[in-house]
């Protein structure tokens, strides 16, 4: 296979396959969670001002009191990187391009050079907290396999990516078509990792707050 | 596989609902919730992670209900849950959560972690991993009626001898009054006073109350160890005694995890919704404040702090009434740090206090308290669980502090205006 059939491959069947897997695999992930259900809640209810399922699912975006001072990197860290691959995912002018090409809508996106300062940024950031899971002795000693895979994962489309555009390491081509791969594999691999709390987070923090608001109490 | 343990995966197994699997899924492992629980913040150890706790309840949820759990299964790739593991289990999931629930209130992504180990507590215990000192005070609460061995003429003794020392009629078994006072064990044996405090505030308001002759004790043990089905049998002696007595309110003592059982799980254990309201006392006494049915006169001089205990307020959203009545009679109020919905378990709810072998474990966590107090300056702990006064007194005492603790509803008894 050449390179330009390798960047076919991936572009055409490839991405077909990884999409086709990752709306299947979110649909069927989400129908394991719901098809469960749960009881309803028979006791008397208390009002609160703050106390709802959705006050929750925003409250719980910014850190409760003193806990930034007891887990620094968590916090900054996982906002630094969570943030920066929303900026390079949905603000780079030619992801805003492929997106318009497969669903027809499209937004301004950020000049190509904040993209890769924030591209370098986020590479940073992750490496931050990977070394913090490694050194924090909860983290390393909560962490599997799985934890590992997952942050590996999630590494390499970015630096790919950012690799591609600069023109570093291998010829454009081929770094275009490993960008694409490993975009592939991590849609593959998000229904049925850790990385599912991209969609499950709202619904965690949406029973929480709703289970405690019946009490009246804003958490 | 034993027949305990095989019983107690089928019922981990039913226990599994939709925000648990959504729980379970949202986890990223960042450990967190240590940060939030006293048992890992004062030992260090990373074992008492609360999420980590869960393991074995995880571990079913992945292999019974999701599809690469299930394929990982059926080809032999996955642990099984064993006993050898629930008994290791046994000192996360009982000995070193005291079910406070902070933890549920600071993950990033929302896990209500406690709402969890309280359902995992349901198959350790059926599988026959619950500590002793849990399943004595059970036994007891189911054969005796309490979970300290009190019987009735225990409590008729303390209402007599109440009743002469304040020469108020304590009533028992009066169909049609407004209130059903409920006690709790602890309330018979150690704090008499509370009774006493009661009979003085309720003569004051002019209101009609009652204790039940076969309902008196309000704490539930059933709810500690983990098993609905006895926890169910307490709640349905009070809901008897209640609707015997056509009360309209029973009021659930200082007693936090009794108001839990009592005011969140009691309609749900019995399987539908209660005939009378339930109240702490604390809320009570909020509305007498409010309807201006409680007077009271002179303050406490004495620097004073509260301690929020976990079932009632972080857990039971009654936030506001024990700032109002401590201000009404306290001169120089003193919050601790992080108090309210963030404030620090004593370390002995959720059953620890009753279970022995977690005590060495118990006043290691105590130190967050301990800390918490000396930072205040107060020379008196008011609070309003009788499980977290004889907790902290104990700590208190281990740790050579001579600060007296107090019920707050003692404590307003004692400046209510005399009227005779």
């Amino acid at each position: 296979m050449s390179e330009i059939e390798f960047l076919n491959w991936v572009r055409g069947d490839g991405l077909n396959l990884a999409i086709s897997v990752f709306l299947l695999g979110v649909i069927w992930r989400l129908i394991e969670i719901f098809s469960l259900g749960r009881k309803p809640d028979l006791s008397a209810s208390r009002q609160a001002a703050g106390a709802s399922g959705l006050h929750t699912v925003f409250r719980r975006s910014l850190p409760p009191p003193g806990m930034v001072k007891r887990s620094p990197v968590s916090y900054i860290g996982g906002y630094i990187f969570h943030i920066g691959l929303a900026v390079v995912v949905f603000l780079f002018a030619p992801h805003i391009k492929l997106i318009e090409s497969l669903v027809g809508l499209s937004w301004p996106a950020l000049p190509s050079q904040i993209i890769d300062l924030v591209a370098v940024i986020t590479l940073v950031a992750m490496v931050v907290v990977l070394v913090d899971r490694f050194t924090k002795p909860v983290k390393r000693y909560l962490s599997t396999f799985e934890d590992y895979f997952t942050w590996t994962v999630t590494f390499l489309p970015v630096l790919t990516g950012y690799l591609a555009v600069k023109h570093l390491l291998l010829p454009y081509t081929t770094m275009l078509a490993l960008h694409i791969l490993t975009v592939e594999i991590l849609l593959v691999v998000l229904p049925f990792t850790k990385l599912f709390h991209a969609f499950t987070v709202f619904g965690s923090r949406w029973f929480n707050g709703h289970v405690n608001a019946h009490k009246g109490v804003p958490v | 596989m034993s027949a305990s343990l095989d019983r107690g995966v089928q019922v981990l197994k039913e226990m599994i609902d939709t925000p648990i699997a959504i729980y379970f899924d949202s986890c990223v492992h960042c450990g967190l919730c240590a940060e939030a629980c006293l048992f890992y913040t004062e030992t260090g150890d990373p074992k008492y992670t609360p999420i980590h706790k869960l393991e074995p309840l995880r571990r079913i949820y992945e292999q019974e209900y999701t599809l690469l759990g299930r394929l990982a299964k059926m080809v032999g790739l996955s642990k099984p849950v064993t006993d050898n593991e629930l008994e290791e289990w046994k000192e996360l999931v009982y000995n070193s959560c005291t079910l406070c629930a902070r933890c549920s209130l600071v993950c990033p992504v929302g896990n209500d972690i406690v709402y969890m180990v309280r359902k995992l507590r349901e198959g350790m215990a059926v599988s026959g991993h619950a500590p002793e000192g849990l399943i004595g005070a059970v036994t007891r609460t189911i054969e005796i009626g309490s979970p300290m061995g009190v019987r009735l003429p225990a409590v008729q003794a303390q209402m007599k001898h109440v009743q002469e020392e304040i020469g108020i009629e304590i009533p028992m078994d009066m169909v049609g009054a407004e209130y059903m006072v409920m006690l709790s064990s602890m309330e018979i044996m150690n704090f008499p006073e509370y009774l006493g405090a009661i009979a003085k505030i309720m003569k004051q308001a002019g209101k009609t109350w009652t204790l039940c002759s076969t309902a008196f004790e309000a704490t539930n043990a059933g709810i500690q160890i983990g098993v609905s089905d006895l926890a169910k049998v307490i709640v349905n002696r009070i809901v008897e005694g209640a609707e015997r007595l056509k009360v309209k309110t029973v009021i659930s003592p200082e007693c936090g995890h009794a108001y839990t059982a009592l005011r969140w799980d009691g309609a749900n254990l019995i399987g539908r919704p209660f005939t009378f309201k339930v109240l702490h006392i604390l809320e009570v006494l909020e509305d007498f404040r409010t309807q201006g049915l409680l007077k009271t006169e002179g303050f406490e001089t004495t620097k004073m702090t509260f301690h929020d205990p976990c079932q009632l307020v972080r857990r039971g959203g009654v936030f506001d009434p024990p700032r109002n009545l401590m201000n009404m009679v306290v001169k120089d109020f003193v919050e601790m740090d992080d108090a309210g919905k963030y404030n620090w378990c004593c370390g002995g709810g959720g059953g620890v206090s009753a279970n022995e072998e977690a005590e060495e474990l118990r006043l290691e966590a105590f130190k967050i308290k301990k800390r918490q107090v000396e930072k205040t300056g107060a020379k008196t702990i008011v609070t309003a669980c009788a499980n977290c006064r004889i907790v902290m007194e104990e700590g208190l005492e281990h740790y050579q502090m001579d600060v007296p603790i107090v019920g707050l509803t003692e404590m307003i008894a004692e400046h209510l205006v005399d009227k005779s």
